[in-house]
């Protein structure tokens, strides 16, 4: 099971390869779209990505509540639990 | 020669083909008679009938930000490449948004992404499928990257006429232009559609080469020995300007857009009209448009795909509408075809043939079909003075499109 440390790490690369954001950009408190820049469609694509990286499940109901890095890692770490 | 409309005039040029990444490559390219087709090396390749094409010669992966070319089909990266490099060479006009239009057109469109796409569905289920999927396979998509490339607000659109789709981008950007509501109107073609899928399906209906064992010598427009078309990938981008607009700003002029003429076979979908009477009544259209009578036009650049019926239509519509007396030449033979995208390089070509003095040869016609009739640019290029060219492209569907350049 993934670390907050490693998931936020995963998460940056992840943001990386799809929307272009710098790993160093990447902390708990950046919200996806105001911060970093990342669109609807790119926000699809990070999601699934992500569920597939951690073994998860990320309804889309949930994903909008997603909204800073750290509401995703926390969302990550729970759900592998 | 009367203006009888504004002038229209050519200000940028762009192009990403087989023979070079831009126009300048292109062109020194087609000007030595070189060949852009290649031997297909990818393992999908071997169980088809046709395993040559022309290849993009540098990728425009190589060019584009690597995060705007993930989210873009392949025929819209080339499109942008293309753009890019029009609206740079036109010097970025300064221009109000909403009296820039742009209409690029595609014969296929992002068969590419469609198909990848298609291949997820099955093997992951749709969950996994891109939520890029629809920007990149729908077929106005390179007019509207190309749209948001120059901050277009006027109108954006994409004419869909298989290998008349480019040609009939830069008659409806001389339409749009000569009604007043543009002042400026990027045009052009765009494809990239080299897949098993597409190749299987227009060899299976007989219109390709199958001379895989010479790829170079495969595309022979106006030659006895030709036996079908070569498919290529590229995209060709104009920009234009009504003349009023372009003078003030002080823009250099490639050529001026005299003319354009339209029409369609009703005929067959996919057969040639025999006697090229849909095509000869585009080329007179044109000619009529531009104010030229036949004698005017020294120069066409033919849309000679290396189809056996083809090639004998089109030779009876220039021989018809124009006269045998202007020098043609068949890029097609380089170039290979690139559907879509063939009549907006082609009409590059044409307008860098007046510009220049200079007309590109047409490779492999060691053996000109008796039924032509035409004096064809063969062997070397023919440096000659010219006043108009013509360049015309025909696509499947009966879909006829001419356009009548002038010298600047």
């Amino acid at each position: 099971m993934a670390t907050r440390d490693e998931i936020r790490t995963g998460m940056a690369e992840i943001l990386e390869e799809i929307a272009d954001v710098q790993p160093d950009d990447v902390s708990d408190e950046k919200a996806f779209q105001d911060d970093l820049d990342v669109d609807s469609l790119s926000m699809v694509e990070v999601v699934v990505a992500a569920e597939e990286r951690f073994g998860v499940k990320i309804p889309d109901d949930d994903v909008q509540n997603l909204r800073t890095v750290g509401d995703a890692v926390s969302y990550i770490e729970k759900g592998q639990a | 020669m009367t203006a009888r409309h504004d002038e229209v005039l050519v200000t940028g040029l762009g192009a990403t083909t087989p023979l070079g990444g831009d126009v300048a490559s292109t062109w020194a390219a087609m000007l030595e008679g070189r060949s852009g087709v290649v031997r297909l090396e990818e393992e999908w390749a071997e169980q088809l009938t046709v395993q040559i094409a022309g290849r993009l010669a540098i990728e425009p992966t190589e060019t584009l930000e690597r995060v705007r070319a993930r989210r873009l089909d392949r025929c819209e990266q080339v499109a942008l490449v293309a753009a890019r490099e029009a609206w740079a060479d036109a010097g970025a006009p300064e221009v109000d948004p909403e009296r820039i239009a742009v209409v690029v057109g595609t014969g296929i469109g992002g068969a590419l992404s469609l198909l990848e796409q298609d291949n997820i569905l099955e093997a992951s289920g749709p969950r996994k499928v891109s939520p890029l999927t629809i920007p990149m396979l729908m077929p106005n998509g390179p007019a509207a990257v190309v749209g948001l490339e120059v901050g277009a607000r006027g109108r954006v659109t994409a004419p869909v006429s298989a290998c008349a789709s480019g040609a009939e981008a830069i008659a409806l950007a001389l339409d749009f232009l000569r009604s007043g509501r543009y002042d400026v109107v990027v045009a052009g073609g765009s494809e990239a559609c080299v897949h098993p899928i597409t190749i299987a399906g227009f060899a299976n209906m007989r219109a390709m080469s199958t001379r895989n064992g010479e790829p170079t010598r495969a595309s022979r427009p106006f030659d006895k020995g030709r036996d079908g078309f070569v498919l290529a990938e590229g995209a060709g981008i104009m920009v234009l300007e009504r003349a009023e607009f372009a003078r003030a700003r002080g823009a250099r002029v490639h050529a001026v857009l005299a003319g354009s003429g339209v029409s369609a076979d009703g005929h067959d979908l996919v057969q040639p009209e025999p006697h090229g009477r849909g095509a000869t009544r585009a080329l007179q259209l044109a000619l009529l448009d531009a104010d030229l009578v036949g004698t005017d036009v020294g120069h066409v650049n033919a849309h000679a795909t290396s189809t056996p019926l083809g090639d004998i239509a089109e030779g009876r519509a220039i021989r018809t509408a124009i006269g045998d007396h202007a020098v043609v030449t068949a890029p097609k033979s380089m170039l290979g075809h690139m559907l879509g995208a063939a009549g907006a390089v082609e009409s590059i070509a044409t307008v860098l043939a007046l510009r220049d003095g200079v007309i590109p040869p047409t490779l492999n016609l060691d053996d000109p079909d008796d039924d032509i009739g035409l004096d064809i640019a063969r062997v070397a290029a023919r440096h000659t003075s010219l006043d108009a060219a013509v360049n015309d492209s025909f696509g499947f569907g009966g879909h006829n499109v001419a356009l009548a350049f002038t010298r600047a």
